[in-house]
């Protein structure tokens, strides 16, 4: 036995590199379609290329008969395969609609792409062979893009619910009735302002793909899935199949990106999950990225208007919010419960006590439905309130950093109680804010923006702040519970040490990506005194790790790594006690650091953790009551959620000739606490915030009138390339949590968080001069030039910013009202 | 129709159909499945192998076409347990996440230093145009392939071997 106390210090906080690559970068990782499973059948699906149509009929006998094909199914066929409809984890409201949704339409489809048949052939390219020989006839419809459109009903997408609203939800500051509309009558500044949240697409690098491989003789079966949630796909598809939940086994493989994309309960799966009990063989399915753009969820999609008041200094004195969500044709996983997450975020880092007044409805549309996307809500939220945060330093006459200097939460508030109820636990935005505006030169820039946007310049400098709170870390299962959410979020965790003193850890957080592996074992290593390569994680398959709620709105760390931490605690109090048997001292009188168990006081009566394992393993001589083996299990509920924050600070170039933006520099300045491998957390920013970027500069899901995706594919849909985006420079100030013994906070979603508001708010900045107040995302070369045009003319009273002409919300309003309208 | 073809120096005699990427030749005929597919319009790189010691999207060569030919895939770089020197500048420059575009990054980026041995930064952010990655914001895999580069010219100083440049 050696003892292990001559490894440095400890691990945590280090960069340490990532366990998980060699295997990525050698190839040798195995995503779901690279696992080689023997006579599977491979499933195809049928789509519909209308947005809305009654099926009238679908032929698959000409599909049936190709060779090779052992089946062609229409969803009439399928149904009795069906236990339940898909499922909605999240009905917000006790009175939301939510239609029944089947793997595959029956009677009619409400978005182009929804499943109307299916063909189960030898080989996937005969499968696809066979689609093109189902002959469906449909009835179109009207359909439905635009969301006012749809709530006033004009087109009903799903009658038995009889309207195209799914819910109302609202956000008021109970005992205090009328002091929204007080506050709004006193304000000297009244910022009234609509954005536009656009439709997004996840585009995760590895398409979705699934196989499920029955024991027909053993009643199990085994789906492998590229998901976030084998945990939660586990549970919800032994509902919808009607399988005893204990045959069902999920295993999520290497998963190649999942962004909120991957956190759902897909057709696919449910349909192989069926088939292949059906056929007693395996079934397996691969996503095609043109197909993905139809079939996978699709993020953001909503309408905001925001309005402040302000006191004739800028200080916040009420935020009122209306919220119009575009759900798509149903309603998936947790869709209705997107918008929700951000109703608690539009005030802000800003210090609005009670004065919030926060309403959403959702409504159906002829869409693929959307769903979380990276951030989800809470990305929208800090966009309006820091695109209106920049309306009303304009309206006030002072710059955006001191606007937000004026109304931060001080550091001396935290803890503090929001209107909401909810207790931010820490924090020191002014810290962030100055630390950012002091990286990127802040007062040097605003003085070579005076030099530079000169009359007749074409080349205008544009600074761009945001300052952002995230809530993460989801969730407070009671706090889940008030929201009507039908699960908890807490986290498990196993941590077993091996008669070798090698250490086992089962986490129910699922990686992909994220580095979990590694992350854990630092935690480990530091706590056990033992080397982090000693330590395995264990993960991603529901026979391994049976417990867990997965990995999603930044809650890995914060959640189940808070779960590891609190389970070392455990193992190393019972180890303790035959530490203190071996050492004939009482367990109160033990210490342990650095993997030693020593008497106070008389460090050389000592005994390293390695013997004590050992001694659990052979359980030769252990003290009265204790069990053999070093192994503790726990189940964290977190009482908080996580606030991270932070402010980032962007310079952009405007051309304004043609319209282009020139995305020079980006600044993000991010407290997510302690940090357990910088390496990690700062690639997380670097990501994060490339795809603010993206929806603030480039991409939108563009649906034409008749609800077709026109830009379904990576040829289109334009996700940025390494040519596209700066480099990020990132930087962090560090405000320990209080909630959990790590003092972590999450950051897997923060640098989305910050990023869209910060790069549009630079434009709007580079172009004020020009009477421009509002840019539609993305801010493509034409809606800038647009912009700046509409703006220039006599007729522009107020900012034009012209959406992507083909976007779904294109037809709708993207006027903001004037910014300085006082009371 | 019959193929020959030379994966990571192995000659493989093949009956494909005349539809067969090489991609799919790679992933299903000789269950090489380090090289990925992200889309079906040869966007997003994820695909890319070495033909001839040239990187190109597998998902624009056809199996028939790579007849005669060598071909190179991400399982042929790490030799003994070693890194090659590419893959070891993305692991230690975090130039990855979920892993799914690396090995058709790595293999652009040993191709984009064939050709341009000491590229800029923004060379190698245009070098790579072709390849996707929605993790990492490009950042660490453009500081992966200047590490690359510039320990490969630190080599090349010492020992005359180009290294960090050579599939």
């Amino acid at each position: 036995m050696t003892v292990t106390d001559e490894r440095p210090a400890g691990v945590i906080g280090t960069s340490m590199l990532r366990r998980e690559d060699p295997a990525l970068l050698t190839g040798e990782s195995k995503f779901t379609n690279d696992i080689n499973i023997p006579g599977a059948l491979y499933l195809a699906v049928l789509r519909s290329p209308y947005a809305h149509a009654n099926i009238v009929s679908v032929d698959t006998s000409a599909a049936s008969a190709l060779p090779g094909v052992i089946a062609a199914y229409s969803g009439a066929q399928l149904q009795d395969l069906w236990a339940a409809p898909m499922p909605c984890a999240w009905p917000v409201t006790a009175d939301m609609k939510n239609p029944p949704h089947f793997p595959v339409a029956i009677d009619k489809v409400c978005y182009c792409g929804d499943g109307v048949a299916v063909v189960l052939a030898t080989d996937d390219r005969i499968a696809h062979d066979a689609l093109e020989l189902i002959d469906v006839q449909y009835e179109p419809l009207e359909a439905v893009i635009d969301l006012e459109d749809a709530l006033s009903d004009r087109v009903v997408i799903h009658p038995d619910a009889g309207t195209n609203r799914s819910y109302t939800w609202d956000l008021k500051c109970e005992g205090h009735e009328g002091i929204v509309d007080e506050a709004f009558a006193a304000a000297t500044h009244h910022v009234k302002e609509r954005y536009i949240q656009q439709r997004l697409l996840p585009m995760f690098m590895e398409p979705r793909a699934c196989a499920s491989v029955p024991q027909p003789f053993g009643g199990d079966v085994t789906l492998y899935s590229s998901t976030q949630i084998p945990h939660i796909l586990k549970v919800m598809s032994a509902l919808t199949l009607g399988i005893p939940e204990q045959h069902v086994r999920v295993i999520a493989p290497s998963v190649g990106g999942g962004f909120g994309g991957k956190l759902n309960v897909y057709a696919e799966e449910l349909l192989c999950l069926a088939l292949s009990r059906k056929h007693k063989v395996p079934v397996r399915w691969n996503e095609e990225r043109s197909e993905n753009s139809m079939s996978t969820t699709h993020g953001r999609g909503q309408i905001q208007d925001i309005e402040l008041a302000a006191d004739e200094n800028g200080k916040l004195t009420a935020i009122r919010v209306r919220i119009l969500g575009d759900m798509g044709a149903y309603l998936q996983l947790v869709t209705p419960g997107v918008p929700i997450l951000g109703a608690f975020l539009y005030a802000g880092v800003y210090d609005i006590p009670v004065a919030y007044d926060f309403s959403c409805t959702s409504v159906f549309t002829t869409m693929t439905p959307t769903d979380a996307y990276r951030g989800a809500g809470r990305p929208e939220a800090t966009y309006a309130i820091e695109r209106a945060m920049d309306a009303l330093a304009a309206s006030v006459g002072v710059d955006p950093m001191e606007i937000r200097r004026r109304n931060f939460i001080q550091k001396e508030q935290f803890p503090y109680t929001a209107f909401s109820g909810l207790t931010y636990d820490s924090g020191d935005h002014q810290l962030a804010a100055d630390k950012a505006a002091e990286m990127v030169g802040y007062d040097a820039l605003r003085e070579r923006q005076k030099a530079q946007n000169v009359a007749g310049s074409t080349k205008r400098l544009g600074i761009g702040v945001s300052s952002y709170f995230e809530m993460c870390g989801l969730a407070p299962s009671r706090v889940l519970a008030s929201l009507n959410y039908s699960a908890g979020g807490w986290e498990a965790a196993t941590v077993r040490i091996l008669a070798t003193n090698k250490v086992q850890v089962i986490t129910g957080a699922t990686p992909h990506g994220q580095g979990h592996e590694t992350s854990w074992s630092m935690i480990v290593a530091d706590k056990l005194g033992v080397a982090p390569e000693d330590v395995d994680v264990l993960h991603s398959d529901t026979a391994i790790s049976p417990l867990g709620l997965d990995t999603y709105g930044s809650r890995s760390l914060v959640v189940g790594g808070v779960a590891i931490d609190m389970a070392c605690d455990r193992v190393i109090d019972k180890a303790r006690k035959i530490a203190a048997h071996q050492l004939e001292a009482a367990p109160e009188d033990i210490d342990f650091v650095g993997g030693v168990f020593s008497v106070k006081g008389s460090p050389d009566r000592s005994t390293p953790l390695a013997a004590v394992a050992f001694a659990a393993f052979t359980a030769h001589d252990l003290p009265e009551g204790v069990e053999p083996n070093l192994e503790a299990h726990v189940t964290y509920d977190p009482p908080n959620f996580s606030w991270p924050f932070g402010t980032h600070i962007c310079v952009v170039e405007v051309d304004t000739e043609t319209g282009s933006v020139d995305l020079q520099q980006y600044v993000a300045v991010d407290d997510c606490g302690n940090q357990i491998n910088p390496l990690i957390v700062n690639g997380q920013v670097h990501g994060g915030v490339v795809q603010g970027v993206a929806q603030a500069l480039f991409e939108v899901a563009a649906f034409d009138e008749n609800g077709n995706l026109l830009n379904g594919s990576l040829a289109e849909y334009m996700v940025p390339a390494a040519c596209d985006v700066p480099p990020v420079t990132t930087g962090h100030t560090i405000t320990p949590s209080p909630t959990n013994a790590l003092g972590v906070k999450g950051i897997g979603e923060a640098g989305t968080i910050g990023a869209a508001p910060c790069v549009i708010n630079a434009i709007v900045d580079a172009l004020s001069d020009l009477g421009v107040t509002n840019i539609t995302m993305p801010a493509s070369p034409m809606t800038v030039w647009k912009a700046i045009n509409a703006a220039g003319s006599p007729t522009a009273a107020t900012s034009a910013a012209t959406p992507n002409s083909t976007s779904t919300e294109s037809t709708e309003s993207t006027e903001s009202t004037e910014e300085g309208a006082s009371a | 129709m019959e193929v020959s073809i030379t994966v990571n120096g192995v000659v493989h005699a093949s009956d494909v159909e005349p539809r067969t990427l090489l991609v799919h030749y790679v992933r299903e005929n000789l269950g090489l499945t380090g090289t990925n597919v992200g889309c079906d319009t040869s966007s997003c790189g994820a695909c890319t192998l070495h033909l001839n010691g040239e990187a190109v999207k597998s998902c624009t060569v056809l199996a028939v076409q790579a007849d005669g030919q060598q071909v190179a895939t991400i399982e042929s770089l790490a030799v003994d347990g070693v890194l090659h020197p590419m893959q070891q500048a993305f692991m230690e420059n975090h130039g990855l996440q979920c892993g799914y575009c690396t090995p058709g990054m790595v293999m652009a980026s040993i191709g984009l230093l064939n050709e341009n041995p000491n590229p800029t930064e923004t060379e190698v952010r245009y070098g790579l145009e072709g390849n996707l990655c929605r993790c990492t914001g490009y950042h660490n895999i453009v500081k992966s392939v200047l590490a690359a580069a510039a320990a490969a010219t630190a080599n090349s100083t010492t020992s005359s071997t180009h290294e960090g440049a050579s599939a």
